[in-house]
C-alpha cells in the first residue's frame, strides 16, 4: 500500500491504449495485464506468425520469441514475462533477459523487495531461481514456490530420491521433504503439502503424511506429537511460532494449535486466516453438512450458504471479516455449460455474516477500505464488469476491469478498465462510483 | 405334548397375553429398528440430504407394481410368485373372517372380510410360494450360493402359520384345537421374528428403495427401475 | 477347559479360473504385514467411522434372492458362476466381516481385496436390478476402504493413488510438464485451425476445462481436439497452470478417502481461483463421479460447488445451439457405449444419442443401452489395477464383446477414458475388429471449420 501514496491520484482519466488499434496491428493479443498503478498496460502479442513478444502501452519489444507467458508487473512497474526461444526458457524483466536459461520456468512470483523468483527445471534438476540465481542443490522434483515474508528465503516441497513408477513400497518409505534455499529438512515424509513461513522468516510449517494414514504438521521437519486422520494447510500465528491448522478427528474437523484443538467440531474447516493484529482467526467452515460459512474465533456466522464460501478477508483494523459466498436454489437441477439456471450459482459478498442484498454471476475477493469502513469488489453481471461498494453496484459497466485500488486516504478509487475497446486509468471519488 | 396342545390353559395363553406380547414386540421392535436406522442415517450425514419424496415414491411405485421395473419384466414367473406371495401373506391374515371375529371379540373392531374360499386359495398360494422359493433356493445356483440356514428359517417362519391355518380350517392332520393353537403360535412367532430377522425387509425395503430412487432420480437424473 | 479360539472367517476356495492365480505385490506383500489382531482393530475402527446406517440396513434387508445376479457382467461373462453375482461378492466380503466383527484371516482379506478391486466395477447396475435398491457398489467400496486401511491394495492402483497424493493428478505429471503440454498443444493445432489459443490462468473465464492425467501424459492430442472445439465454438475458457487441473480420482477407488478429498478440493479451488463459472470436463466417467457425488460429499459439499458439465453434455449444447456445425457426418458404422458414471450416474443417455446422431450417419444401438447398458469392465478402478489383471478383465466381460459384435459397427464411441481403453482391450481379446473413438475425435473430424479459422 505504501507505494500507492506516490501514484497519481489527481488525474481523473487517462486513456492509455486503444486496444482496437492494437488488435489491427497484431495477429493476436493475449494476457492483457495492467500495472498496479494503472499507468501501464501490457500484453503478449503476436506480430508475425508463430512469433510472440510483449507490448507495453502500445510499444512493442523488438525481440520476438516462440512462446511468451505469465505476464506480471513488478511493484516498480517493470514488466516480467517468461520467454522461450531456441529450446530455452528465461525470464525477461522489461527488455532485459536473465543470463541463466532453463528447460522450464513456472510459478513466477515477486519478493516484497522486488526480486523475481520462480520454480525452474534444468536438465534433470528441479529447484528455485531468484533473479537468475538458482539453488545450488537440484532435486528430483520441486513443487510450488513459497517466499518468506521479507523475501530473503524461498522454499519448495521437494522429492529427494528418484523412485521408479510403480515402486509403491519405496514411495511409502518417504521421499518428500521441504527445501529452504535448496537445503532440505533432515526428515522425509510420504507427502508434504501446504508449506508456509513464520512471520520472522525463520521457521517453516507444512502438512505431512507419515504413512498412508497418519497426517500431522511438521515445523522445521519436527512433527507434532499428535497425528490425525487428515490435516489442511497450517499458518503461523503472527508474532509467534505457534502453528494453527485444521485437523480431522473422529468427532469432525477442528482447528488445532501446536497439536491441541482450539475450536469446536465442524463438518469442515479450511483456509484459516489471522487478522492483521494477530488476535483473531477466521476460517471457512461447514457447521452442518452442505452448509458453508465463516467462523471467527470458533463462532460461525448465523447465516450460511449452500454452495461455498471463499477465504475470509479481515479489515485492516482486524475488526471486520468479509468473504465471497455462493448459493444455489435448485442444487439438483440439470446444469448447463452455456447458460445459467435462474436462481443457481449466485455469488455475493458477505460482511460479518450479512450478505449483500444483490447477487452476481461472479464476484472477486472483497477489498476493505484503508479505514475498514467500506467493502468493495469487482462483480460480473450479464457479461459486464462493475464495481460494487457495500452492496451497491456502480453505475458504469466495463468490458474488462481489474481489481480497484483505494487511495491511501480511502477517498478515491483507482479504476483500471476497458471501455469501448480502450484501456483507461481513472481516479474516481468513492461517492461517484 | 399333545394333551398340552389341547389344553384350555394353553389356548387361553396363546389367544390372550401372547397375542399382546407378539404385537407389542413386532410393533415396538420394528419402530425401534426404524428409529435406530434413522439415527444412524443422520450420523452418516450424507444420506438424508439426498432423500426426495418425489423420486423415492417414483421408485417404490415402479417396484410395487408387478412388471413395473425392468427386473420384474425379466423374470415373469418369479415376479408373479413374488407378488402373489407377498399380497397373500400380508392380506390373508388381515382380511380373514375368523381373524376378524377375533378382533371383534377382543377389541370390538372388524372390517371387510375375504370370502372363505378366496382366503383358502390365498393361503395355498402362500404355501406353494414357499415351496417354490425353497426349490429355487436349492436349485438356482446363484441363490444357493448365498443361502444360509437363516434363509430356510425365514421361509419356514412364513410357511408355518399358513400351512397350520389351512390344516386347522380343514381340520386335517391334528384335532382342530391343537392345530389352531399351533397356528396361533406360529403366527405370533412370525410377528415376533419381524424385528429380529431379515423379515425386517418388509420395513426397511421402503427406505432403501426410496433412498436409491432419490439418488438415481434426483441426483443422477436416471431411472432405477 | 481351553479357552475357545476366536472364530475367524477364512477365505472361500474358488474354482480355478482361466486366468489362474494372479500375483500382485500390492496384495501379496500387503497381507504379509497383517495379523488377525491388526485386522480386527483396523476393521472395527473403520466400521465405526463408516457409521453403519447403510451397511447395516442393506445387510439386514437383503433377502438373498439372487435377483441382482443377471445385472452383473462378471456373472454373465463367467458362465453364470454364482460367486460373481453381486450379492455373492458381498457374501464373500462384507457379510463375514460384519458377522465376525472383523475377526478374519489375512487370506480372507486378500480374497476380499481381489473381489472388491477386480471383480466389481462399482457400476451400480445391480442397484437397478435389486428389488430393494441395495447399493452393492457402496458396500464393495466400503470393503475397499477397509483394504486400503489394511494396506492391501493392487499395486498399480496404489501407485496411481500415490501420484494423486503428490501431484494432484493421476499420472505423476509434474507441474512443468503440464504447462509445457498445454503450450505444445497450442502449437500442434496450428495445423488444424488458424491462430488457435489455449488460455492459461485466464481469470474470469466462463469455463475451466479439466482433463485427466493420462491426457497430458499419453493422449495430448485429446487436449488439442478440445482446444479446436473451444476455439471454433468461441468459448471463453482456460486451463489452470497450477495443481487442480486433473479431475480424475483413483484414490476414490483405492479407498483413500483423504487423498480423494484433497484432490477434489484442489480441483474446486482451482476453479474458484480462476473465477471460472463452470467446470467442463473431458470424456471421462469416473472423474465425473468423483467430483459429482463422491469426493465432494467427503468434503461436506452437498453438490459440486462449481457446476461440473461432462463433455457429452457440452458437445450436446454446442451442437444444439449451433455453436459447432457439422460439415459432413462420419460415415463408418458406429455404436455407442454408455459409460456407467455419466449415463447411469448422470442421465446423459439421450444427450449422448443426440450427439451421436448429429455427427454420425450410421448408428446402431447396443442392446441393452442407456442406463441399462453393461459396464466396460475397466471402470471402478479395475483397469487401473494394471497388467496383472488385464486378462481377467477381458474374460469377465464377454457379454460386452457379444453386445458390441451384435451391432456390426466398426467404431465404438466411448465417451470415457476407462471405457475407451477397456473396450479396446476387449475388442482385441475377442478379435472383434473394431476400434474405439472418443466423441471429440469424430467431432473434430466432421465439424465445419469456419472461414476465419481455416488454415492457409
Amino acid at each position: 500500500m505504501s507505494e500507492s501514496a506516490n501514484w497519481d491520484w489527481k488525474t481523473k482519466e487517462k486513456l492509455l491504449v486503444d486496444l482496437n488499434e492494437l488488435q489491427k496491428k497484431f495477429i493476436d493479443i493475449r494476457e492483457l495485464t495492467p500495472s498496479d498503478d494503472g499507468e501501464k498496460i501490457a500484453a503478449v502479442v503476436q506480430p508475425e506468425d508463430k512469433r510472440f513478444t510483449t507490448c507495453v502501452n502500445g510499444e512493442v519489444w523488438d525481440e520476438t520469441f516462440e512462446k511468451v507467458w505469465s505476464l506480471k508487473f513488478k511493484p516498480d512497474n517493470k514488466l516480467v514475462s517468461l520467454v522461450f526461444r531456441d529450446f530455452e526458457w528465461t525470464v525477461a524483466v522489461d527488455h532485459e533477459m536473465w543470463e541463466e536459461k532453463f528447460d522450464f520456468i513456472w510459478n513466477m512470483q515477486f519478493t516484497p523487495d522486488g526480486r523475481v523468483a520462480a520454480n525452474v527445471k534444468k536438465g534433470d534438476d528441479y529447484g528455485v531461481s531468484v533473479d537468475g540465481k538458482t539453488w545450488e542443490n537440484g532435486f528430483v522434483e520441486a513443487r510450488d514456490l513459497i517466499i518468506s515474508p521479507n523475501g530473503t528465503k524461498t522454499a519448495s516441497a521437494v522429492s529427494t530420491k528418484r523412485i521408479k513408477e510403480g515402486d509403491i513400497f519405496g514411495f511409502q518409505e518417504g521421499v518428500w521433504t521441504v527445501a529452504v534455499d535448496g537445503v532440505t529438512w533432515d526428515k522425509t515424509f510420504v507427502n508434504v503439502w501446504g508449506v508456509t513461513f513464520s512471520h520472522d522468516n525463520q521457521h517453516l510449517a507444512a502438512e505431512v503424511r507419515l504413512n498412508l494414514y497418519d497426517y500431522t504438521i511438521a515445523v522445521d521437519g519436527k512433527t507434532w506429537e499428535e497425528t490425525f486422520g487428515c490435516v489442511w494447510e497450517p499458518v503461523f500465528k503472527p508474532g509467534s511460532y505457534d502453528v494453527v491448522a485444521p485437523i480431522k478427528t473422529p468427532q469432525g474437523w477442528t482447528l488445532a494449535m501446536n497439536g491441541k484443538p482450539i475450536w469446536g467440531n465442524f463438518i469442515q474447516i479450511w483456509n484459516q486466516k489471522y487478522s492483521p493484529d494477530g488476535k483473531r482467526i477466521a476460517a471457512i467452515v461447514a457447521p452442518e453438512y452442505g452448509k458453508w460459512t465463516i467462523a471467527v474465533d470458533g463462532s460461525p456466522w448465523a447465516r450460511s450458504f449452500s454452495d461455498a464460501v471463499l477465504p475470509p478477508i479481515f479489515s485492516p483494523d482486524s475488526k471486520r471479516v468479509a468473504a465471497a459466498a455462493k448459493e444455489s436454489k435448485y442444487p439438483f437441477h440439470m446444469q448447463s455449460a452455456l447458460h445459467n439456471i435462474p436462481g443457481n450459482d449466485r455469488y455475493t459478498i458477505a460482511v460479518d455474516g450479512t450478505p449483500w442484498a444483490e447477487d452476481f454471476d461472479m464476484v472477486w475477493d472483497p477489498i476493505f477500505s484503508p479505514g475498514s469502513d467500506k467493502v468493495l469488489t469487482k462483480v460480473e453481471k450479464n457479461g459486464r464488469y462493475f464495481i460494487a461498494i457495500d452492496g451497491r453496484v456502480g453505475r458504469r459497466g466495463f468490458e474488462a476491469l481489474w481489481n480497484p485500488v483505494f487511495s491511501p486516504d480511502g477517498e478515491k478509487l483507482l479504476i483500471r478498465c476497458v471501455e469501448g475497446g480502450k484501456y483507461y486509468r481513472r481516479v474516481v471519488p468513492i461517492g461517484e462510483i | 405334548m399333545f394333551e398340552f396342545l389341547m389344553s384350555e390353559a394353553v389356548y387361553k395363553f396363546v389367544r390372550g397375553p401372547l397375542v399382546w406380547i407378539a404385537f407389542f414386540v413386532c410393533i415396538v421392535g420394528s419402530a425401534y429398528r426404524i428409529y435406530s436406522m434413522i439415527s444412524l442415517a443422520k450420523k452418516e450425514k450424507v444420506l438424508l440430504p439426498y432423500l426426495s419424496l418425489k423420486y423415492g415414491l417414483r421408485s417404490i411405485l415402479h417396484w410395487i407394481i408387478p412388471f413395473g421395473s425392468i427386473n420384474w419384466r425379466r423374470h415373469p414367473i418369479i415376479t408373479i410368485v413374488t407378488f402373489l406371495f407377498h399380497i397373500c401373506l400380508v392380506f390373508t391374515p388381515i382380511f380373514l373372517l375368523s381373524h376378524n371375529i377375533l378382533w371383534y371379540e377382543s377389541w370390538g373392531i372388524s372390517w371387510w372380510t375375504l370370502p372363505e374360499s378366496t382366503a383358502d386359495i390365498m393361503t395355498l398360494i402362500v404355501v406353494f410360494s414357499c415351496v417354490f422359493f425353497l426349490f429355487r433356493r436349492i436349485i438356482a445356483s446363484e441363490v444357493r450360493f448365498v443361502t444360509y440356514p437363516s434363509d430356510f428359517l425365514i421361509l419356514t417362519i412364513a410357511f408355518l402359520p399358513f400351512i397350520t391355518g389351512f390344516l386347522a380350517y380343514h381340520q386335517l392332520l391334528l384335532p382342530y384345537r391343537a392345530m389352531t393353537i399351533l397356528h396361533i403360535l406360529f403366527g405370533e412367532a412370525m410377528l415376533i421374528a419381524i424385528p429380529f430377522s431379515r423379515i425386517i425387509h418388509m420395513v426397511f425395503g421402503w427406505f432403501t428403495r426410496a433412498y436409491t430412487g432419490s439418488e438415481f432420480g434426483m441426483v443422477r437424473h436416471v431411472r432405477d427401475y | 477347559m481351553a479357552v475357545a479360539e476366536k472364530k475367524m472367517a477364512v477365505a472361500e476356495k474358488k474354482t480355478e479360473k482361466a486366468w489362474g492365480k494372479i500375483v500382485d505385490a500390492g496384495l501379496d506383500e500387503g497381507i504379509k504385514k497383517l495379523t488377525p489382531e491388526k485386522i480386527e482393530k483396523v476393521i472395527n475402527k473403520a466400521l465405526a467411522a463408516m457409521g453403519g446406517a447403510r451397511l447395516k440396513t442393506y445387510v439386514d434387508t437383503c433377502i438373498h434372492c439372487g435377483l441382482c445376479s443377471e445385472a452383473c457382467h462378471h456373472y454373465l461373462s463367467n458362465d453364470r458362476d454364482p460367486s460373481f453375482a453381486p450379492v455373492a461378492k458381498v457374501k464373500q466380503t462384507m457379510w463375514p466381516i460384519l458377522k465376525n466383527k472383523g475377526r478374519v484371516t489375512p487370506e480372507f482379506i486378500r480374497r476380499a481385496a481381489e473381489i472388491a478391486y477386480t471383480e466389481c466395477n462399482l457400476c451400480k447396475r445391480c442397484s437397478m436390478y435389486c428389488p430393494f435398491g441395495i447399493d452393492m457398489a457402496y458396500i464393495l467400496l466400503s470393503v475397499r476402504r477397509i483394504c486400503h486401511l489394511l494396506g492391501v491394495t493392487p499395486l498399480y492402483l496404489q501407485d496411481t493413488a500415490h501420484s494423486h497424493a503428490v501431484t494432484m493428478n493421476q499420472m505423476w505429471v509434474k507441474q512443468d510438464d503440464w504447462i509445457d503440454t498445454v503450450q505444445w498443444q497450442e502449437e500442434e493445432i496450428r495445423a488444424e485451425i488458424k491462430n488457435p489459443r489455449i488460455p492459461i490462468d485466464k481469470e474470469g473465464a466462463d469455463i475451466m476445462y479439466s482433463v485427466i492425467g493420462p491426457e497430458p501424459k499419453f493422449q495430448a492430442q485429446l487436449m488439442g481436439q478440445a482446444a479446436i472445439i473451444m476455439n471454433v465454438a468461441g468459448i471463453n475458457w482456460t486451463y489452470p497452470s497450477f495443481d487442480g487441473w486433473d479431475n480424475s480420482d483413483m484414490a476414490m477407488y483405492s479407498g483413500d478417502h483423504e487423498i480423494m478429498g484433497r484432490v477434489k478440493r484442489a480441483h474446486f479451488e482451482a476453479a474458484f481461483r480462476l473465477k471460472a463459472k463452470k467446470i467442463v470436463m473431458g470424456e471421462c466417467g469416473h472423474a465425473f463421479r468423483s467430483i459429482y457425488d463422491v469426493g465432494n460429499r467427503w468434503l461436506g459439499l452437498k453438490m459440486p460447488p462449481v457446476p461440473v458439465i461432462h463433455a457429452i453434455q457440452f458437445y450436446y449444447e454446442l451442437l444444439r445451439e449451433g455453436r459447432i456445425k457439422i460439415a459432413k457426418k462420419f460415415k463408418e458404422p458406429v455404436t455407442l457405449h454408455d459409460p456407467c458414471n455419466v449415463i447411469r450416474g448422470r442421465g446423459l443417455g439421450e444427450m449422448a444419442r443426440y450427439v451421436t446422431n448429429a455427427i454420425c450417419e450410421d448408428f446402431t444401438e447396443m442392446q441393452p443401452n442407456r442406463e441399462y447398458n453393461f459396464c466396460c469392465c475397466a471402470g471402478g478402478g479395475v483397469i487401473n489395477c494394471g497388467p496383472p489383471w488385464a486378462k481377467k478383465r477381458a474374460i469377465s466381460n464377454r457379454v460386452k464383446a457379444e453386445q458390441m459384435k451384435e451391432t456390426g459397427a466398426h467404431i465404438v464411441i466411448t465417451p470415457c477414458h476407462n471405457c475407451h481403453s477397456g473396450i479396446e482391450d476387449i475388442i482385441k481379446y475377442y478379435k472383434l475388429g473394431m476400434h474405439t473413438k472418443f466423441f471429440s475425435e469424430i467431432l473434430v473430424e466432421v465439424m465445419e471449420i469456419p472461414e476465419e479459422f481455416k488454415v492457409g
